[in-house]
């Protein structure tokens, strides 16, 4: 079966035009994951984090949209930039200021940190770094639900323009066609591969181009624009469920940080900045609350002092509960203890 | 009635694939009529339709799907079609599948077969034993059957091991060996076996090997030696405890592997045995592998390049003079 790469026009933030029904409840959780990593941030400059901090600054609008359409038995593969999408998942923020933190009850335990963390159990896969690989992990999640008879259940695997270009990612693709798996890949371009721009990354015209070449169904999103992206992903969601082939959204957005927060980005230049893509889209989401009333001011600032206490507290649990130490460790890399290698 | 090594394989599949629904076979050619490139999955897409599936060249992607399936309940079977291939598969197996347990508390039950091993002419790209890469890693078991009754219990055990498992079959015994029927039960995996009893020196070898071993073993007896072989049946686990009681009996210690020289399954028995049985020996450990070259085309090429009864005879000679 032959399928044809489809593309939305390029949406705009039309002023006056009705925001998607779940707009707010989007934005609320944009604003929680803003919230959050601003604090990672800081606590990170405090060095009071280890490791690093990657955060989705400026791809909220886009991760939220990945995963406010999911539902229960729905699979999820976010990625480094996806704290919007993981919360409106599902994830609880313990989860995350734990794995940052390094407490034993968090869902890593010590043992992986930061955006390495996930809940296989509650279908939110927990991404490794080599980028591209959940693609086809996903792919088996879906085929799984098969087998066992399942039934109206999709998967959603984010990826950024960076881990487009890697050969795992291909196949990946291309096996979630051959196996006509109802998946939807998001991929977000936000322009740099850590500091290396779009014209070292790929030299087709346009991402979205790809779809075709695998046997997706491809749309292209303004991901600054939240409205768009509850719109087009959340269509891609329906479609993927409804039996359509898979899906691939790519988003335009600029990553308003960098690549992790060791990174000034000080190769980010002032000419990308100026581009319509480099808005901040929590801010256009925020000005569209305003110019249309969604919220009054108030309102506003109430949720900003929710999200700040449900923060604040989960860190503060985290903070006070007990780190992995060496000599607790069982240090046992398999499930079957009796095949433990004796050395 | 007798059975082959391969047909030891594909019946273990046969088996698998009837008794439990959570299994199903991944890999390129497995299905249809054609069976595998090596007919392992002969006739089994038709007695299962929909459980052997014919995949595309995607290595990365055949097992990144099967630890998916694998974490929501599935057995997977990937078979590759020829080990070295499964170096296109390193990131899924290693980093995904294999550390997968220990980050998330969630193991991931998938058994990859890798065909491996020389035969001639197959030349570098199709002759590779890949256990000493998989064996390095955490969080793998890597299983390496020596014998027809072995290649069927211990991938019947592999499948319902809930840790990945690299299953090492080799090509060279696939038609090379048979037995007159299949066992019921097999030695546990972990555990190795004497497959010879001896006291003058102790072979510690797996896979093909082990069949040269045993012939060099016949040789020398003729000669008034008795060597012990001890087949390890599996890389990881190691039984170390099987090779430091062999070696308490004889004294000396030759470990044989066909893959490559340096680190590898054959070092770290040498090293197991320096390290803790140290005192149990008479002579410095000796280890045999294959040259530190890619494996040669030509059949006088790689009949030099791995280790065969002559080399194997000469190396156990010079041990036992000592």
């Amino acid at each position: 079966m032959l399928q044809t790469a489809q593309r939305t026009a390029k949406s705009k933030t039309k002023k006056n035009a009705p925001p998607h029904e779940r707009f707010l409840e989007a934005f609320r959780w944009m604003l929680l994951a803003r919230t959050l990593e601003e604090k990672l941030v800081s606590l990170y400059r405090g060095g009071l984090i280890t490791g690093g901090v990657y955060i989705g600054k400026g791809q909220e609008a886009v991760s939220v949209a990945c995963g406010l359409f999911l539902q229960k038995g729905d699979i999820f593969a976010p990625l480094i930039r996806d704290q919007a999408g993981r919360s409106a998942f599902g994830e609880p923020l313990l989860d995350v200021t734990r794995t940052y933190l390094g407490s034993r009850q968090g869902p890593m335990r010590g043992r992986d940190g930061n955006i390495h963390r996930g809940h296989p159990r509650k279908n939110e896969l927990a991404m490794i770094s080599h980028l591209g690989a959940m693609v086809s992990v996903t792919v088996g999640a879906l085929i799984a639900k098969r087998f066992k008879g399942e039934k109206n259940f999709i998967g959603l695997a984010c990826i950024g323009e960076g881990g487009m270009q890697t050969g795992s990612f291909h196949e990946g693709m291309n096996i979630a066609a051959v196996e006509q798996v109802p998946l939807v890949v998001v991929a977000t371009n936000n322009h740099y591969a850590y500091s290396t721009p779009n014209d070292r990354e790929f030299a087709c015209q346009d991402l979205v181009d790809r779809a075709i070449g695998y046997g997706f169904e491809g749309y292209s999103l303004d991901g600054t624009d939240l409205s768009a992206c509850l719109d087009v992903i959340g269509g891609a969601v329906k479609r993927a469920r409804a039996g359509r082939p898979p899906q691939l959204v790519v988003a335009s957005v600029l990553r308003l940080s960098g690549h992790g927060e060791h990174d000034d980005a000080s190769y980010v230049t002032e000419e990308i900045k100026r581009e319509p893509f480099a808005r901040d889209c929590l801010k256009v989401a925020e000005q569209m609350i305003v110019d249309l009333n969604l919220a009054d001011a108030e309102t506003l600032a109430d949720w900003r002092k929710d999200a700040a206490a449900q923060v604040d507290e989960a860190i503060s649990t985290a903070q006070k509960e007990v780190p992995p130490e060496g000599d607790r460790e069982d240090w046992c890399a398999i499930a079957t203890r009796a095949l433990v290698d004796s050395i | 009635m007798s059975i082959t090594y391969l047909g030891a394989i594909r019946e273990a599949q046969a088996k698998l694939l009837r008794d439990d629904e959570r299994v199903f076979i991944y890999g390129q050619d497995v299905g249809g009529t054609f069976g595998g490139a090596f007919k392992a999955t002969k006739g089994l897409a038709k007695e299962f339709p929909g459980r052997v599936l014919n995949t595309p060249i995607s290595e990365d992607a055949m097992v990144g799907t099967a630890i998916g399936a694998a974490i929501n309940g599935m057995r997977p079977i990937v078979e590759m079609q020829f080990a070295d291939f499964s170096s296109t598969a390193l990131n899924q197996i290693l980093n995904n599948a294999g550390t997968h347990y220990w980050r998330t508390n969630v193991p991931v039950p998938i058994t990859v077969r890798l065909p491996s091993g020389g035969t001639k002419g197959s030349g570098p790209f199709h002759s590779q034993s890949m256990e000493s890469i998989y064996a390095h890693y955490p969080g793998l078991i890597v299983m390496t059957p020596a014998t027809v009754e072995d290649a069927y219990t211990m991938l019947i055990e592999a499948v319902a091991i809930d840790d990945p498992v690299i299953y090492c079959e080799h090509k060279y015994l696939y038609y090379h060996l048979k037995a007159e029927k299949l066992p019921t039960e097999g030695l546990p995996t972990g555990k190795a076996r004497i497959a010879r009893k001896g006291r003058d020196l102790t072979i510690v070898t797996y896979s093909a090997m082990l069949h040269e071993a045993l012939a060099v073993a016949e040789q020398l007896a003729s000669e008034g030696f008795e060597i012990e072989v001890v087949d390890l049946r599996s890389v990881k686990p190691l039984d170390t405890s099987t090779v430091l009681a062999s070696v308490a009996r004889t004294s000396r210690l030759l470990c044989v592997g066909e893959s490559f020289p340096w680190g590898g399954a054959a070092a770290e028995v040498v090293a197991r045995v320096a390290v803790e049985g140290f005192h149990l020996l008479d002579a410095a450990p000796q280890r045999l592998n294959a040259k530190d070259t890619p494996i040669p085309y030509h059949p006088n090429l790689w009949s030099a390049h791995r280790p065969n009864a002559k080399e194997i005879a000469r190396k156990a000679r010079a041990l036992l003079r000592e």
